[in-house]
């Protein structure tokens, strides 16, 4: 694992487009830590970098691609994971990362999620969940907490959240798990087993928009949000041990599934040799400019 | 694929567009059940694996449209299919591929609308949504065949500029070429001319890489992701590097090069045929629009899509009785054929007229009077109630016996 020191700090900057800083997130943001856990795991699992492929939608969360070292695609909104599909299909040696937020993933890009799911295609989803819309200015999202405050629910927020990662599990990921920015070495444990998971794997990263959630929720700092993640987020394990009572304003933390099942592009390829076609026959994926 | 002997083969327009696809070297497909393009879809996932290819049907036509894009992104051709409702869907992901220069072929086989329509009922009332249906000013390349070979030769036309251009290109069939059985010669394969991408000409990590430096073409070569150029793309305005930007002046040129680029190849891409007399082909016989007045009494008619088989039936009939009659198809309708409607506007002059039969309301028909002016006048005869414009109606139409 590479050092978190000095030393480890200038290996992560080797993976990020430091040319496009200063970054556009806010001063207190947590999507930066979110970030370089990502760039933690895929540096510990020794990636090439020529063969990973980040993919994004619209939002904070999504300009990620843009600072990452990769070949990466800014995408429409709600649609990375229905893009990193064809990529992922296409060429399946790629190490396709989906980076995502709150509503991209869950409201307008909800039905690409839950069919990905289903789908077991091998592409490793990780959602920057800040309970937000950042980007347009403090709307509610479906992970905006019941009774919150946002600049469309002026009154208080009066539907529930999703818990994504139940969703995730019940459309059948094979590979869940959620952390915090609060603990980000626990986080890129999660995003590495993640990205060596075989087939479809989703993250829930939570963090924090102090600019447009906390300061309308009296939470106004970064460090704030941090510590509301510090006191709420329960393992997963202890979480089992624990009444409803307990875990009432909890969130669990921890890997909530990690099965085998079979891939969906090694189930195309037994479709592919089915088929009757040979490698070598006909090039299935010329070179551009054959 | 097995290889064609050079006989007869009885095809629908849809599989004729599924295995001109193969042909052109598309080998990812994505797309939603819809009727009535469904065939396309369920015979390329047929025919896909067989030649190392891969077809999936995603959750919806939003979904099919991004994964297209993404696996051209990878280096693949790739296609989808549609209809009406679908296309309206897929709209916005249409715009990604315009704005980055991803190439990629969207099938529209069009049915009757507005909203659900009738569906199974042959139209034309998708032209101008394939010319404007997302938002912005993009490029776009739109063809549209009017039997069952020509399916097959366009889709690998627009698989080809798509390719070299950089730029969705769509196929607009209609219900009844899409659903006709024909007796089609397929090339064969060797002699079908297939068109890729421009490839960089730097190696993967050269520091001098621009991806969206554009060639003297004005089409950026393409890198195919995962072979190490690790770049970036956007469907914000964006820079040579890819990168996102915010100057106005910049944006502009973007848009403008991304037209200019189309623009450029205009003579090449507007394809139309002529059919006077017993002549046919993609000139005008000789000598045909000299003389003062020889307009006088004289029809020409623009028609495209099953459509135009009506009207060359029409067309023929009234010539054989002697009346002064010609048909223009136009087989490119993006960029719109104005040179080509201005012929048939010279051919008119002086006292003829041009008469457009299209299954809308005039979406051709005013693309030719702006084309045109005022050098002849321009009517128009239009259906919209899902039933193909018959012979018989065009030649009422010409004779002006209609409804008497």
């Amino acid at each position: 694992m590479a050092p978190e020191d000095g030393s480890g700090r200038t290996d992560v900057l080797s993976y990020l487009r430091v040319d496009r800083f200063p970054h556009l997130w806010c001063p207190g943001c947590g999507h930066g830590i979110v970030l370089g856990a990502l760039v933690r795991a895929i540096m510990r699992l020794e990636l090439d970098p020529r063969r990973v492929v980040v993919v994004s939608g619209i939002g904070c969360a999504a300009r990620a691609a843009g600072y990452l070292n990769f070949d990466g695609v800014h995408t429409t909104h709600g649609r990375a994971i229905a893009f990193a599909s064809g990529i992922k299909l296409a060429r399946p040696e790629l190490e396709v990362i989906v980076i995502t937020g709150d509503g991209d993933l869950a409201a307008i890009g909800g039905n690409h999620f839950v069919h990905a799911c289903r789908r077991n295609m091998g592409i490793t989803v990780v959602c920057f969940n800040n309970s937000i819309y950042g980007m347009t200015s403090g709307q509610y999202s479906p992970m905006t907490p019941y009774h919150a405050m946002a600049t469309t629910a002026p009154y208080g927020h009066i539907e529930r959240p999703f818990d994504l990662c139940a969703l995730a599990a019940g459309c059948g990921a094979t590979y869940v798990a959620r952390g915090a920015a609060y603990f980000p070495a626990r986080l890129a444990d999660y995003i590495a087993g993640g990205l060596r998971h075989k087939g479809f794997a989703f993250i829930e990263a939570v963090t924090q928009c102090p600019t447009y959630f906390g300061r309308r929720n009296k939470m106004p700092r970064g460090v704030d949000l941090l510590r509301w993640q510090k006191e709420r987020a329960v393992p997963v394990e202890r979480a089992a041990r624990m009444t409803p009572e307990e875990l009432e304003g909890k969130f669990t933390v921890g890997v909530f599934r990690d099965t085998e099942e079979l891939e969906y592009t090694e189930e195309y390829d037994r479709i592919i040799a089915l088929a009757g076609y040979r490698e070598g026959g006909e090039s299935g994926c010329p070179a551009p400019g054959r | 694929m097995p290889r064609r002997a050079d006989r007869p083969v009885l095809l629908q327009g849809n599989e004729a567009c599924a295995r001109g696809a193969v042909t052109a070297g598309v080998r990812f497909f994505a797309g939603y059940p819809i009727t009535p393009s469904s065939e396309i879809a369920e015979i390329l996932a047929r025919l896909l694996p067989q030649v190392g290819g891969k077809f999936i049907q995603m959750e919806d036509e939003i979904a099919s449209m991004a994964a297209v894009i993404g696996a051209s992104l990878a280096g693949r051709k790739a296609m989808t299919a549609t209809s009406g409702p679908g296309f309206s869907l897929k709209q916005e992901n249409i715009g990604y591929a315009a704005m980055a220069e991803v190439p990629c072929v969207i099938v529209n086989v069009q049915r009757a609308g507005p909203s659900t329509g009738l569906p199974t009922s042959p139209a034309q009332g998708d032209v101008m949504q394939a010319r404007w249906g997302t938002h912005g000013d993009h490029p776009v390349v739109v063809m549209c065949p009017s039997s069952v070979k020509e399916t097959y030769d366009l889709v690998i036309e627009c698989v080809n500029w798509s390719e070299v251009l950089r730029v969705p290109a769509v196929l607009l069939m209609d219900e009844v070429v899409a659903h006709m059985r024909e007796n089609v010669v397929l090339p064969r394969e060797e002699d079908v001319v297939i068109w890729d991408r421009p490839a960089p000409d730097l190696p993967p990590g050269h520091p001098d890489f621009l991806p969206y430096r554009p060639g003297p073409d004005d089409v950026p070569p393409m890198a195919r992701f995962g072979d190490g150029y690790r770049y970036h793309v956007t469907g914000l305005h964006h820079d040579e590097r890819g990168y996102p930007l915010h100057q106005g002046s910049k944006a502009e040129e973007l848009v403008r090069r991304l037209h200019r680029k189309v623009e450029r190849r205009r003579r090449e891409l507007t394809k139309v045929e002529w059919t006077v007399g017993e002549h046919s082909g993609p000139a005008l016989p000789e000598g045909l629009a000299e003389g003062r007045g020889r307009g006088a009494g004289r029809t020409v008619v623009v028609a495209y899509g099953a459509v135009a088989r009506s009207a060359e039936e029409a067309c023929r009939g009234l010539a054989a009785e002697g009346r002064d009659v010609a048909l223009l198809r136009l087989v490119t309708l993006w960029p719109f054929p104005d040179e080509a409607c201005r012929l048939a506007a010279g051919l008119a002059a002086g006292g003829g007229e041009i008469l457009v039969v299209e299954m809308n309301l005039g979406q051709v028909a005013r693309e030719v009077e702006r084309a045109v002016g005022a050098r002849c006048p321009v009517r128009h005869y239009g259906r919209v109630d899902g039933e193909l414009i018959t012979p018989a109606e065009i030649a009422a139409e010409i004779t002006g016996q209609r409804g008497s």
